[in-house]
């Protein structure tokens, strides 16, 4: 693995600046295991511990529970049931009400929790809730899409279609046409932290949760909801979480509504973390789908229209199901022109658990059936697919191809030139050459090659969620302390806003402390999810900033007798016309002029709209775009495979840190790799998932990794939207980029009939299904003409 | 013959005596709750992400090893007389980063941290032994560490950069290495320990004979050895393991002998131990012995517990089998050997009586005309269960026609087992393709596999006869695998 370039231009700034690659805020705290997790919390002396118990089939009606065994366990104080809740028994982050915390009197799934258990320990605990005995009227269930449509089971929510153009009518004129179906995988975040949460209850019924979430204020106002409080009586914290990805966006809440529940009953803290195997069963995960499509295009392999159905397990109930499949819908196009299009989302309720956000929010899925689209084309007409890509980028207002199946215009479109230079930069064309000679050979080892594009959208299509806020102080003594609504769970975000702050008022990143996201400290305030964490908080904590210099900066005038408009701060100290005075200087005479050194700052996405019913509006302020490249070796005999080189050119605008960015890019696309090859959510005919720890669900080792990895960042990139010091979001996009791999092993597979036919590879693409596909192109090639 | 009630070790800098324990408590338990240790993390509680790697140093003929060990899964009870390092202790509160660390600072390696211990415990087991290691050796050092976030490149540059943050004579862990060997040699007082609640007792022979004696009086105790499978019945089945025999430390079982018969494996020997002897004997072992666990559990597991457990997917027992491995069972003072495969009974059943314990694995050196492979398909190439795995052996005659074949596969039934009918299709036919062809149909008649998570019935099947293609080709000079397959 030879080192990839360097991806930022050493010295173009101040390393503790914005754009400098500084080091995560916490880097030497983890290395030393000083950095402080949900579970690491110290606790008080008599602190409980709650348990889980779960419900033993797919679906029943509970006739009777029998808890006996379980409160008389060594250690145990008592039972939570449905019949405990003061509140409300609903933790759906939409308020749909199908969203219990224990049911009342239907199982929707297998491992659904029924009720919990509080011990004096951990163990005690865990020990007990194995002790009930439920009693089911077992009912027939449906864990699938398709034995839940068969079943007459209802969406989740409402559908969504998007069309633009008479697709029907395109697709029955278009001079070539093919249908297909794709099946595509779940995920598990399988973040390395699981669910934990600590509840203390406080005076006047208060409660204090810590909890490792995305979503502080969810978990806020769904305690407040079972706990039948206003929100004013909860306050949630958490300093980082050990990964999240979007399994803490919504599914902590039952862990930290269990929690507090417990505590309010006892009037003890309580705590609750399931063993790894209760949080893969009974936490979401990301939407399997079932996608059904039908592409019409011309000789020259450009589209002219498609129809494609998106069937997603949403699970038992909606949870994020809604917008989820919204966004599959958002990116069906990927980087492609449909000139008539019809897209619908059919989010199936099924009897698991409920799935929920998971980097990308259904973006992957859709995207990867535009892949899958592309592909079949490239074989029915013998081209490269990387011509037919090309062939169907967008193009601009000049040639009318820029509206998506959305109506909002792309005008940003950076695509043609990153691919450009990657083809350029990692000898696409001669590699793919050489790979076509070497199959041509024959024997058992195969390869491919695949330089395919990412286009994502970036906002939260749910318009009021894109307000952030933040909360700058200004101590007497010059030091700085930073808040905002933003979550810290591995993607550096607290140090891209420290970024901001300090370079904002001029001192250096070591002022600016941060501290732990807190709904007392910053209200309101929307999932750290979406990819916004960056553009929503940088922009919010620099009102904030930029509320404080204005006072500094009419006082500092006031007292020197210079312009307002001639303080200036800079990384020599605040510029007061000619003379340079230190920052700690002029706070402290600015407190001592009672001067307000506190500023709460708010932003919100400027130009976005979105009219669901219509399918009409701009749901996005912009895109974020990304090329891979990928060569991949396969073993026809088995099916295995090992990604021999992944070449990247990813555009993250001007970064605001270029080696957080960097890291954020390549672990995306190693993750996205694992959901494309060797993640595979497996249940069996009872309902239950079978693949719920990490001996049985494989995410990527260090061995896995591209043998050649080379991640570069696209440094002319800008985002011409005014965002944050003009960078772009850069949490999920790049995850979509190891579909070049699931593309390579396709095109391997495909060598075996002389690429006569698209393999149709579905996704996970483990060497099972690999040689499987293998199977499917040895019997074509020896079935007779 | 010394009797002790407490199990000894030193846990950083701290003299540790535990007597108020349970056969079940883990290290990470004592860690995390009685310790306040909670730089090591639980991130599976089944030794699969190892986010909780400490190191345990052991004295091993005198001089002081360390491994990398997940102490999730590491019973309390097997460390009488071992050095426990954890993250707290890497550096100095005060003093300067380890190199790793530091390296992993400089480099980005880290990003929600949370498997970051684990990680910087992996590579700092590895940098003391190999400060400059190359990408194969980090990718080996890193088999058992789960990373969700940073995709590993960074954590890659990291390892390869630490070495210019120091050499390992600057680590005090190194430097102190000498001082906490005699330390630990005083703990070895030739005890035996019997430590916890009498009706429920964790027991430490002395060494294999003690270990006869404890199993007459305890016939049907748990045995312990690297813990990597007990250690699961313990953290996810919540089983009582009562009472239990921790062999792991017994030095007598982790003798290896190579003499002009072939290898003898004492049954305590861990995979990591068994290595390099096997490899150099059967130099095919090589690749498929990394492809069990990761470093942890290969420094924990042994190849006699692989074996003992009696699991249809133990990677040792196919790749022995095909080899002629032989098995000797102790008790008392009484011994019985019996070929391998024939201990394997049925599902859950070994032909190991009460009282009795696997004693040595014996292989015997290869005919100068053997041929073997080994081959495991798993979802992921590394530290991953075999959907199945296959030992391969064949020795040629004299005519160049195969004299005999000895095929034995794991996952394809409810036990390892010799695979007859394509045995017999191999005998007295060429290495051809055809001959190839032909015993992977006889293997259709051999086994009925399942279906699972891991696999289909199909694919365990299709697979399974094309390892006998790929044999063939191989022996014919084809490249038939990807590189460390």
């Amino acid at each position: 693995m030879p080192e990839g370039k360097p991806e930022y231009r050493a010295g173009r700034v101040a390393d503790d600046a914005a754009h400098g690659p500084l080091a995560h805020d916490s880097a030497a705290k983890h290395v030393t295991g000083r950095a402080r997790y949900t579970d690491d919390v110290a606790l008080p002396e008599g602190t409980l511990h709650a348990y889980l118990g779960t419900a033993e089939v797919a679906r029943g009606r509970i006739r009777a529970m029998d808890l006996s065994a379980v409160r008389a366990a060594p250690g145990v104080v008592g039972v939570l049931t449905a019949a405990d809740i003061p509140g409300r028994n609903d933790i759906s982050p939409t308020g749909r009400g199908d969203d219990p915390v224990f049911p009342e009197a239907e199982v929707e799934y297998h491992g659904q929790p029924v009720f919990a258990v509080v011990a004096a320990t951990r163990d005690a605990a865990r020990r007990a809730a194995g002790l009930a005995r439920i009693d089911h009227e077992v009912l027939p269930h449906a864990c699938d899409v398709d034995a839940a449509r068969r079943a007459g089971y209802p969406l989740v929510t409402e559908p969504l279609t998007l069309a633009r153009g008479d697709a029907a009518a395109a697709l029955a004129q278009a001079p070539h046409r093919i249908a297909g179906r794709m099946t595509i995988g779940g995920q598990d975040h399988m973040y390395l932290e699981g669910q934990v949460a600590v509840a203390l209850p406080g005076e006047d019924g208060d409660m204090f949760v810590h909890s490792s979430t995305q979503h502080p204020s969810e978990v806020q106002h769904m305690v407040a909801g079972v706990l039948g409080l206003p929100a004013s009586a909860v306050t949630v914290q958490v300093r980082r979480m050990g990964g999240g990805f979007g399994g803490k966006e919504t599914q902590m809440t039952l862990f930290c509504a269990v929690a507090a529940l417990a505590a309010r009953r006892w009037g003890r803290p309580v705590k609750i973390r399931p063993d790894r195997d209760q949080d893969m069963i009974a936490t979401g995960k990301r939407h399997d789908f079932v996608a059904d499509y039908d592409v019409g295009f011309d000789d020259d392999g450009r589209i002219t229209g498609v129809d494609g159905t998106f069937a997603a397990r949403c699970g038992f109930s909606a949870d994020l199901s809604g917008p989820v499949t919204d966004r599959a819908l958002f990116h069906a196009d990927n980087a492609y022109f449909y000139p008539a299009v019809r897209l619908e989302s059919r989010p199936q309720k099924t009897n698991t658990v409920s799935n929920t956000a998971f980097r990308g929010f259904g973006g992957p899925q859709g995207l990867v059936v535009a892949e899958r689209m592309i592909e079949e084309i490239a074989y029915v007409l013998g081209r490269d697919p990387l011509d037919v890509r090309k062939a169907n980028y967008y193009g601009d207002a000049d040639d009318g191809r820029d509206v998506t199946p959305y109506h909002q215009t792309v005008e940003d479109n950076i695509l043609p030139r990153l691919t450009e230079e990657l083809e350029r930069g990692a000898g696409y064309g001669a590699r793919r050459k050489a790979i076509l000679d070497h199959n041509a050979r024959g024997g058992v080892i195969r390869r491919g090659i695949a330089l395919t594009p990412v286009k994502f959208g970036i906002s939260f299509t749910a318009t009021w969620y894109n307000q952030a806020g933040a909360l700058v102080h200004v101590y007497s003594d010059g030091s700085i302390q930073l808040n905002h609504g933003g979550t810290e769970m591995g993607q550096g975000l607290h140090v891209k806003v420290a970024q901001v702050v300090a370079d904002a008022f001029g001192v250096g990143i070591a002022r600016v402390k941060i501290t732990a996201t807190a709904t007392d400290k910053v209200p309101n305030t929307s999932a750290t999810a979406a990819s916004s964490g960056s553009d929503l908080n940088g922009m919010a904590a620099l009102d904030a900033a930029e509320q404080i210099k204005t006072r500094l900066r009419a006082f500092a005038a006031e007292t020197w007798q210079v312009a307002p408009e001639d303080v200036r701060f800079t990384r020599a100290g605040v510029a007061v016309g000619d003379r340079i005075v230190e920052f700690d200087t002029l706070v402290r005479r600015a407190y001592k002029a009672r001067v307000h050194l506190s500023a709460a700052g708010f932003y919100k996405t400027p130009e976005i709209h979105w009219d669901r019913a219509s399918g009409k509006g701009r749901p996005f302020y912009y895109f974020a775009y990304g090329v891979a490249c990928s060569e991949v070796e396969v073993d026809t005999l088995t099916g295995e495979y090992r990604v021999a080189r992944a070449d990247i050119l990813h555009d993250a605008g001007r970064s605001l840190n270029p080696a957080v960015d960097r890291g954020q890019v390549e672990g995306g696309f190693v993750q996205g790799m694992g959901w494309l090859t060797s993640e595979e959510l497996w249940w069996d005919d009872e309902g239950r998932l079978r693949t719920h720890a990490p001996s049985t669900y494989k995410i990527p080792l260090a061995s896995d990794m591209p043998r050649e990895f080379n991640v570069t960042l696209a440094d002319w990139s800008e985002n011409r939207e005014p965002t944050i010091r003009r960078s772009k979001a850069v949490g999920e996009p790049p995850f979509m980029l190891a579909v070049s791999v699931l593309e390579a092993i396709s095109m391997a597979v495909a060598s075996v009939a002389d690429y006569s036919e698209c393999p149709r590879l579905d996704v996970p693409a483990t060497p099972e299904r690999v040689l499987m596909a293998v199977e499917r192109m040895q019997r074509r090639k020896e079935a007779p003409a | 013959m010394h009797a002790r009630e407490e199990i000894r070790f030193v846990l950083n800098e701290t003299d540790v005596a535990a007597g108020e324990l349970r056969a079940t408590d883990t290290l990470l338990d004592f860690l995390r709750l009685r310790r306040g240790l909670t730089g090591t993390k639980e991130g599976c509680a089944e030794g699969d992400c190892g986010a909780c790697t400490v190191l345990v140093g052991e004295l091993r003929d005198g001089s002081l090893r360390y491994a990398p060990v997940t102490a999730c899964i590491r019973l309390l009870a097997s460390l009488d007389g071992c050095h426990v390092v954890t993250v707290e202790h890497l550096s100095a509160p005060d003093g300067p980063l380890h190199p790793v660390q530091q390296a992993m600072v400089d480099h980005h390696g880290s990003q929600c941290g949370f498997c970051t211990p684990g990680i910087v415990m992996a590579l700092a087991a590895l940098w003391m032994e190999t400060p400059a290691p190359t990408d194969r050796q980090v990718e080996t050092a890193l088999q058992g560490n789960l990373c969700r976030c940073t995709g590993y490149a960074p954590i890659l540059r990291a390892a390869r950069a630490a070495g210019d943050h120091g050499t390992p004579q600057d680590d005090p862990l190194v430097r102190g290495r000498a001082a906490m060997a005699t330390r630990l040699a005083a703990l070895r007082d030739g005890a035996r320990v019997t430590a916890g609640p009498p009706e429920a007792p964790a027991i430490v022979p002395a060494d294999a004979d003690d270990l006869a004696r404890v199993l007459e009086d305890h016939p049907r105790a748990t045995l312990v050895a690297g813990g990597t499978d007990v250690g699961l019945w313990v953290t996810k089945e919540l089983r009582e393991i009562a009472p239990a025999v921790f062999v792991g430390g017994l030095d007598d079982l982790r003798r290896i002998e190579t003499d002009a018969d072939g290898i003898t494996l004492g049954a305590g020997v861990s995979y990591a131990d068994a290595l390099g002897p096997l490899a150099g004997v059967f130099p095919h072992l090589d690749a498929y012995l990394h492809r069990i666990g990761g470093a942890q559990i290969r420094a924990m597991g042994t190849v006699g517990g692989n074996i003992a457990n009696g699991s249809p997917i133990g990677d040792m027992p196919p790749a022995l089998i095909a080899l002629g491995a032989t098995l000797t069972l102790r008790q008392g003072d009484s011994r019985r050997t019996m070929p391998l495969e024939s201990f394997f009974i049925d599902y859950g059943t070994q032909d190991r009586r009460p009282g009795e314990f696997v004693e040595a694995i014996h292989v015997p050196c290869p005919a100068p005309a053997q041929r073997d492979a080994a081959c495991k398909i798993s979802k992921r190439r590394d530290e991953d269960i075999s959907a199945l795995a296959a030992g391969i052996s064949v020795t040629m005659g004299g005519d160049d026609m195969i004299g005999a074949a000895r095929l034995a596969f794991g996952g394809m039934a409810a036990t390892p087992r010799r695979a007859p009918r394509a045995e017999a299709a191999l005998t007295g036919r060429p290495l051809t393709p055809a001959t190839a062809h032909a015993a992977a149909a006889a293997l259709a008649g051999d086994f009925a596999p399942i279906t699972d998570w891991r696999a289909t019935a199909h694919y365990r099947m299709r697979a399974a006869q094309n390892l006998l293609h790929r044999f063939v080709l191989e022996q014919n000079g084809e490249t038939a695998r990807l590189a460390h397959a």
